[in-house]
């Protein structure tokens, strides 16, 4: 990439690290991806009430190519779904995706043939965020936490640490049951997490 | 491209940017003419879309343009395609209204009005509703209108490159979604009108609040209009654009504002009344130019007419007081929402009058409660269609049923769906750039196209 | 619903009845039906209910009422005017929750459509939509075509419905007389599989263009996924155990 990836690890690294995550979070431009009802929340994010412009995001990009965000605003279609991904790599690196709305993350309430069942099938998702439609401030929570994210992102050699480690951490996670016994949820989910 | 030289010409130009004309004294014509005959076969097919900031929403458009001007228009939708209609036929007939109202988005009060009235009419209850909950539709209904006009509005002039238009529209739009979530709860995809009437109450303090955005609505719109109306750039791109005539509207079976944009004053409330309508005092809008501007000032006028629609609800629902003895869902126990929602210290859930009814007082509330949320009630055999005039047009739910408690097949005829075979009508001839205003004229959402 | 369940091997009379005191007992279990003892539904109310699959068609006689004899008798005049007569093209006429429904055969479809569009008694100018049904429960006659229109003239609806087979999906079309039946022809198609002829362009327009079979007949799945929560798995919509049919 750049003069990150030839720094060795050290403090001139994370300086660095720190004036990239700055000024990454600091500009996000979304490469709007407003499909259905989300899509009007995301407007409406990006009205004068929750104006998303204070965050640096009023460029919403109309092309992919300047774009650092993809909020897939709404539910994603079959037909859609190769469009989805087209317009993702399309996107040049540093990108970040955040799937608004339960549609977008899960397939919502629309458990059927035509809706794909989560963009996570077809893009890796940083931010999931619930809602039917998610409310602009819970929207803005979401980039928050996005912006958190790209702040402390780490760069070149200390990056693939920070990739393997949190991959450790899913693949070490315990499933999410509250009252199954451990057998069952062991053979049921344990080699899916 | 190489200089190409016209007969007559004086000198030998040699331009590398393409054609150059030395003319000495021949007719304009002439020289055109030959132009246009030798480049009649260059064509290139664009793909707006499907996605695209212009294109009000997940459409794609296959342009085939000669130069600027487009020589085909074709639209492909479907990539919002939901299946809603499949989904409802495994869901009961009250869970339906939760289906119905994603599929137009911006109006997602009309759908489900649309869906409830004609359940209403296949259960026979149609003129049983309960006053209150007519008037309590009418009001959410006439404030949809104004929040989907705006939200019309604000992106149509985003895609002309108007950024301000839809800050202001949006800004306006924000205090009916105020209004809506003090109501309903919900800013949009309320699922608030089911059969039998709707969900919760309208209190005084509602009314209130709907009171405070009257007084100050008036003044927004005219800002709006300030803003809009008279604005060199957005007349010059929407005054003559996307011409549809009354003849080609009645070709297209089209309605709604794009109708009484060539002078017909053609409404649903007016001609074929529902909900009580013909007691309201309000005027049809129309304009008689049949393009993209006639159109948007029918629509800032509906939203005009809108309130005053809801300023005599208003004044309606103060004049009867508390819902005491005021039902706003239909009393019969096998077909009326049986839970009252309340806010306690814990949360939202039924309200404990009606906990302490159903616990203690009534064995048979309990089992209808069960009953008609779990099972849900059964609708008689048959079939039934009710149109209601929707800010886009003529829309109504087309709804079969068996004798079950589900829908046996619910179809939502779309204003959007309908109006987006208008497109190729109104691009084809035009310039690129008037694609944008005419689709944008249309008022399309794409989830109501595609469902 | 409960089925009926195996009589006993002994002849015991009535097979659903409980043994009556001194009589042998059975060496074959009973399986009651009806209230008491179901299967192949979690209903413990005990009542089975009366499920309607295949409501009785509903002919309505005259007088209509209201203008829908107006109308029947114009159509009536308009066809007869070019020899056919009502009774050639109509199968039936409902009248039911004060809506007018002609039952058109459907080799009469486009001459129905032609009358109903330029009779200046009947002027139905305005195309609102056509969208299909399925019912695979009445052999012959499975896929309806269900049309709406408008009289902005007369203020008058009237809904046309049009049956086919299964077996021949074949629809004529009326684009040529409503151009606006375009798109909705084309999503009936996509939806149902009836095939309207004399259509200019007859595709897919919701669905993907290579996608197969038609998703809202009742014999496509619902197509959904179960879903996983917290050690649970909850079936889609389609497979769930209901409590009624």
């Amino acid at each position: 990439m750049g003069i990150e990836e030839k720094l060795p690890a050290g403090v001139l690294l994370t300086s660095v690290e720190k004036l990239a995550g700055w000024a990454r979070a600091r500009s996000v431009w979304p490469a709007t991806f407003g499909l259905a009802c989300c899509a009007i929340e995301m407007m409406q994010t990006g009205g004068p009430r929750h104006d998303m412009a204070r965050f640096g995001m009023e460029k919403t990009g109309s092309t992919p190519r300047e774009a650092d965000l993809m909020i897939v605003a709404g539910r994603v279609s079959q037909k859609m779904a190769p469009v989805l991904r087209q317009i993702y790599d399309q996107m040049p690196e540093p990108k970040w995706v955040i799937s608004m709305g339960v549609c977008a993350s899960s397939g919502g309430m629309f458990n059927n043939y035509a809706i794909v069942q989560g963009v996570d099938h077809i893009v890796p998702v940083d931010i999931y965020l619930p809602g039917c439609p998610p409310r602009p401030e819970m929207l803005l929570d979401a980039i928050f936490k996005l912006h958190d994210k790209i702040l402390n992102m780490k760069l070149g050699a200390q990056r693939d640490a920070e990739i393997t480690e949190l991959e450790q951490a899913r693949l070490n996670m315990l499933p999410l049951h509250v009252s199954a016994p451990a057998d069952h949820a062991a053979a049921e989910f344990g080699s899916e997490l | 491209m190489t200089a190409t030289h016209v007969t007559g010409a004086a000198t030998d130009a040699d331009a590398a940017e393409g054609r150059v004309y030395d003319v000495a004294g021949e007719d304009w014509d002439t020289i055109v003419g030959d132009e246009e005959r030798s480049s009649a076969g260059e064509r290139i097919v664009v793909n707006m879309g499907p996605q695209h900031p212009s294109t009000h929403g997940v459409l794609r458009l296959v342009l085939t343009l000669e130069g600027e001007t487009v020589a085909e228009a074709r639209a492909s939708i479907g990539y919002l395609h939901t299946g809603i209609e499949k989904s409802m036929e495994y869901r009961t007939w009250t869970q339906g209204t939760t289906f119905i109202t994603r599929a137009d988005y911006l109006m997602p009060l009309f759908n489900e009005v649309a869906y409830c009235m004609s359940v209403e009419r296949l259960l026979g209850i149609e003129d049983k509703l309960p006053e209150r909950a007519k008037l309590i539709r009418v009001l959410l209904l006439e404030m949809n209108r104004i929040s989907s006009h705006l939200g019309g509005l604000g992106p149509f002039g985003m895609e002309l490159g108007a950024t301000t238009i839809f800050l202001q529209g949006l800004r306006m739009r924000e205090n009916v979604l105020d209004l809506f979530e003090l109501i309903t709860g919900l800013r949009m995809n309320h699922a608030f009108i089911r059969p039998g009437g709707v969900a919760q109450d309208v209190t005084k303090a509602h009314l209130e609040a709907i009171r405070g955005f009257l007084k100050k609505a008036p003044k927004w719109v005219k800002d709006l209009r300030t803003l809009i109306d008279a604005n060199p750039v957005f007349v010059a791109r929407t005054r003559g654009i996307a011409y549809l005539d009354l003849q080609g509207c009645m070709a297209l079976g089209v309605t709604g504002p794009m109708l009484r944009a060539t002078g017909l004053p053609w409404d649903l409330r007016k001609s074929q009344p529902y909900l009580d309508y013909e007691t309201f005092e309000f005027n049809v809008p129309t304009a008689d130019t049949c393009d993209a501007y006639g159109r948007y000032l029918v629509r800032m006028a509906e939203v005009e007419e809108s309130l005053k629609i809801i300023e005599q609800c208003v004044d309606r629902l103060a004049a009867r007081g508390d819902s005491g003895d005021d039902p706003f869902m239909i009393q019969d126990a096998k077909i009326g929402w049986p839970a009252r929602l309340s806010l306690g210290p814990d949360g939202m859930g039924p309200s404990p009058e009606h906990i302490k009814h159903i616990m203690g007082q009534s064995m048979e509330g309990l089992i209808h409660h069960f009953k008609l949320v779990t099972e849900g009630f059964r609708v008689p055999a048959g079939q039934a269609y009710v149109p209601v005039e929707s800010p886009k047009g003529e829309i109504g739910c087309h709804v079969v049923s068996d004798g079950g408690t589900r829908p046996y097949r619910a179809h939502l005829r779309d204003p959007s769906f309908h109006h987006m075979q208008a497109v190729a009508v109104l691009c084809e001839g035009g310039n690129l750039a008037d694609v944008i205003p005419a689709i944008a004229s249309i008022d399309p959402v794409i989830g109501g196209v595609d469902r | 619903m409960s089925t009926p369940g195996q009589p006993p091997a002994e002849a015991n009379g009535d097979g659903n009845l409980p043994a009556k005191l001194g009589e042998e007992r059975l060496t074959a279990p009973v399986v009651r039906t009806g209230m008491f003892g179901i299967d192949g539904t979690s209903d413990t109310s005990g009542y089975g209910r009366l499920v309607v699959h295949k409501p009785l068609p509903q002919s309505s006689s005259r007088p209509y009422g209201g203008y829908f004899d107006a109308v029947a008798d114009a159509l009536g005049t308009a066809l007869s005017a070019d020899g056919a007569g009502l009774d050639d093209a109509i199968e039936r006429v409902a009248v039911e929750h004060g809506e007018l429904t002609f039952y058109v055969r459907r080799a009469s479809l486009p001459a129905v459509a032609e009358k109903l569009l330029h009779d200046p008694a009947l002027r139905f100018e305005v195309f609102s939509g056509v969208s299909g049904v399925h019912y695979p429960d009445e052999a012959g006659r499975e896929l309806a075509a269900v049309y709406h229109l408008l009289s902005i003239t007369h203020n008058r609806r009237v809904r046309l419905e049009v049956r086919a087979p299964d077996a021949d999906p074949h629809i004529p079309s009326v684009t040529s007389t409503y151009p606006a039946a375009n798109w909705h022809e084309r999503e009936t198609w996509d939806f149902f599989g009836i095939i309207f002829d004399g259509h200019p362009a007859l595709t897919r327009i919701e669905m993907p263009d290579d996608w197969p079979g038609h998703p809202q007949r009742k014999d496509y799945p619902l197509g959904g996924i179960p879903v996983e929560y917290r050690g649970t798995k909850v079936p889609p919509p389609d497979e769930r155990r209901s409590y009624y049919s």
